[in-house]
């Protein structure tokens, strides 16, 4: 049987250039970069070349990038750092919106358990984040901003640039976790006005454990971890060098063939949409269809639980996952879908379908021709669906 | 390699044991095709007890849902876990606390396999496309050519007794049920995953009931009760107090040790007074009864009748059935009547009526 990967907002597979390139330098470029020695001289020159690489694709100096071991610690760096930062200026409270990912909602919460307040702006039906209730929130005493630029359950992109000069007129440094569009949609940190950028390595092809904090100059965080003067003494901690030469490579990759992706990946998402809802009745796409990252479509199949879906297309061999954090039983929604005002009945049977380079319009073709008979099955079963208050 | 069985997926229920995991193995083996999936059914910050619960943790523990992944991974199958979690509590273990609360002993294990393993599991591996389920029970289950209902009979290694927890499970949910353990014992179990060289061969048996992590119940209803339990006494049949009970849910029926009273013969609990708040304790031979009702049937393998038939009862998981008349009454329960006075007939816990190794008929003590 076939595998039909749809689940690429997830992870995706690493790029055979960027694999060949890491096993090559697994084996020659072992040195630590912060030995005096040739060997360590000789990684120490291929993390610059990398750091230059990754600062040159995103707009920023290689001053300004910082590497992490993947989006979450960036997320925490950016979020808890400046927080940090903040309180030396009396600086006690932070915003954020509703629908980020668990890495920077639970930074915050960690925050609020520490003595910091927080403000959760929320979104539009369409899951656009709303720039009034962002200019509403910010205050004197605000530490750090941080909204997402395009959310990994819907791909809706945020008006990131519009909400980094709110917060800059209120002297709020801004930062957005970008983990879901760079390398999909253009990313360039001086165009977008962001203080501070997180981005991962395994979304876009490259080497998981991997990510990246861009740290505008100027921009004043504390450190959260301590020990060597690794990473201008930001991130302390041995670089993986083979896995910011593989990050660097896949960047470079994806970006270089950014135009083109997403035009194929506009014109296969569009095909699935109609494909789906002209095959199947009350299927409704989650987020705007205009304002998204062209590879990711969250479909709502109503009356249906997401997790029975994932199951019955995981057993046809196509692989994806639910929107929502549903748990059988209890039919806790998605916090995103939620925050969008999502029907509860639609919340539940939520799919997530993210594609990526492999993903070919057979794959597509063969997911819509599975899908009728699994919710055909599952609706017949749904009280829900066949009796709805 | 039966290829007849390759049109059949089967959903087997896997807790990680060495049980579930040979169940697994033989079906694939028998050239079904199989998936496991792990049923999450509780999580310690919800139950407590981790601080003093084993330290391989048991069922429903990240270790178990390891284990049972590796088994899978394997042979090669698909393994899911799935959340029951929020039907588990508010069935199960709310009808556990319900059920102490009102002095009667519950077995969770019966409406476990009852309302989440046979009901939800099963309505689970439906959605998904499933025709049977599976588990590692010891009990042997098929088609009776003369009723046209699917049985229950116990399995080969009586030390087992697993289809006394079965009785609760519909005719319907029989008829999509694989049991491939039910021909052999405990020991065959074990050497054919150490023969396979499944991880979980030598995972030891869980006997406890599996969300009172640290086998403390009393521990537990006083965390999810969250509420003082009134003391009250403890009395004699005469109406005399003997001593102080700390709770009515922490008795049961036919208990003797634990009762913290100085008399010159052993006493027992022979009854619980909620309304009253009194323990009422006796003799030994006070605690032992003939006659009892059930209620809440489940006809298993007999098809439902209003005359009167015999068979052995039991009526808790150690108690060995014995010789009984069973009355059905109007009100769709049964009058049972032992041939020999049995101690302990506890309310809340199953009473399983037996026809050789076979279920007919089981039911909740009133």
């Amino acid at each position: 049987m076939e595998t039909v990967y749809l689940d690429n907002n997830s992870t995706t597979p690493m790029h055979p250039d960027v694999i060949e390139l890491m096993a090559k330098h697994m084996v020659s470029t072992y040195g630590n970069p912060s030995s005096v020695h040739k060997l360590g001289q000789e990684a120490k020159v291929l993390m610059e070349e990398s750091r230059e690489k990754v600062a040159n694709l995103l707009g920023a100096k290689s001053s300004e990038i910082y590497f992490t071991s993947g989006g979450t610690e960036a997320d925490n760096i950016a979020v808890k750092g400046a927080a940090l930062r903040g309180l030396k200026q009396n600086k006690n409270h932070v915003i954020t919106s509703q629908i980020e990912h668990h890495a920077v909602l639970e930074s915050v919460h960690y925050l609020e358990k520490n003595g910091f307040e927080a403000t959760l702006i929320g979104c539009n039906h369409d899951g656009v984040v709303s720039i009034d209730e962002l200019k509403n929130a910010l205050r004197p005493e605000t530490a750090i901003a941080s909204v997402m630029m395009a959310n990994n359950e819907t791909g809706v992109i945020q008006p990131i640039k519009e909400m980094a000069s709110v917060c800059h007129a209120a002297g709020v440094p801004f930062h957005t976790d970008a983990v879901q569009a760079v390398g999909k949609i253009p990313v360039n940190v001086e165009d977008l006005g962001v203080d501070m950028l997180s981005l991962s390595g395994h979304k876009i092809y490259g080497p998981k454990g991997i990510g990246v904090i861009y740290i505008k100059k100027g921009t004043k965080i504390t450190p959260l971890s301590h020990g060597g003067s690794h990473e201008r003494r930001k991130r302390a901690g041995t670089e993986n060098v083979i896995s910011i030469i593989g990050l660097a490579k896949a960047m470079e990759i994806a970006i270089g063939k950014l135009e083109k992706e997403q035009a194929r990946m506009r014109e296969l998402s569009e095909y699935f949409i109609t494909a789906v809802q002209s095959a199947i009745p009350e299927v409704y796409l989650n987020g705007s269809r205009e304002t998204r990252i062209p590879s990711t479509v969250n479909l709502s199949f109503k009356g249906v639980e997401g997790e029975a879906i994932i199951l019955s297309l995981d057993i046809k061999g196509i692989e994806v996952s639910s929107g929502s954090a549903c748990t059988s039983g209890s039919l806790e929604a998605s916090h995103v879908l939620k925050a969008m005002n999502t029907d509860v009945l639609l919340a539940q049977g939520s799919i997530r379908f993210s594609m990526g380079k492999d993903t070919t319009k057979e794959q597509l073709e063969y997911t819509v021709s599975v899908l009728p008979e699994i919710i055909t099955r599952l609706r017949k079963m749904s009280a829900a669906y066949q009796n709805p208050a | 390699m039966n290829r007849a069985n390759q049109d059949k997926h089967v959903l087997v229920a896997m807790s990680g044991g060495v049980d579930s995991s040979v169940a697994l193995y033989l079906l694939h083996e028998q050239g079904y095709t199989v998936s496991g999936a792990t049923m999450k059914l509780w999580d310690y910050k919800d139950v407590g007890g981790e601080d003093h619960a084993r330290a391989d943790g048991g069922c429903c523990d990240l270790n178990a849902i390891n284990n049972a992944r590796a088994v899978c991974d394997k042979l090669g199958v698909r393994h899911y876990v799935l959340d029951f979690s929020g039907i588990f509590r508010q069935t199960v273990i709310e009808n556990f606390v319900s059920e102490y609360r009102r002095g009667r002993t519950p077995n969770p294990c019966v409406l476990c396999n009852t309302k989440i393993k046979w009901e939800k599991f099963l309505e689970r591996a439906r959605g998904i496309g499933c025709d049977y389920i599976a588990t590692g029970h010891y009990a042997i289950t098929g088609i009776d050519e003369a009723t046209g209902r699917s049985f229950l009979d116990r399995g080969k290694d009586w030390t087992k007794d697993q289809a006394y927890a079965l009785w609760g499970v519909t005719q319907d949910a029989l008829a999509h049920t694989l049991l491939p353990l039910g021909p052999l014992t405990k020991e065959e179990t074990r050497a054919i995953a150490a023969g396979a060289g499944l991880k979980t061969a030598c995972v030891p048996e869980s006997m406890e009931i599996c969300f009172v992590a640290d086998n403390n119940y009393e521990r537990f209803i006083r965390e999810y009760v969250n509420m003082e339990i009134p003391k009250g006494d403890i009395v004699t049949e005469e109406g005399k107090v003997v001593g102080e009970h700390k709770g009515i849910p922490f008795y049961t029926v036919g208990q003797r040790k634990g009762l913290g009273i100085a008399h010159p013969t052993p006493l027992y609990v022979k009854k619980i007074d909620v309304e009253a708040n009194r323990v009422i304790v006796g003799e030994k031979q006070s605690v032992h009864a003939s006659e009892f009702t059930v209620s809440d049937l489940n006809w298993v393998s007999k098809t439902p009748t209003v005359e009167t038939f015999s068979g052995n009862v039991q009526i808790r998981y150690n108690h060995r059935a014995c010789p009984a008349m069973v009355i059905p009454q109007q009100d769709n329960r049964l009058l049972v009547r032992f041939s020999d006075p049995q101690p302990a007939i506890t309310p809340g816990q199953s009473a399983v009526v037996f026809d050789g190794d076979r279920i007919l008929v089981g039911g909740i003590i009133d």
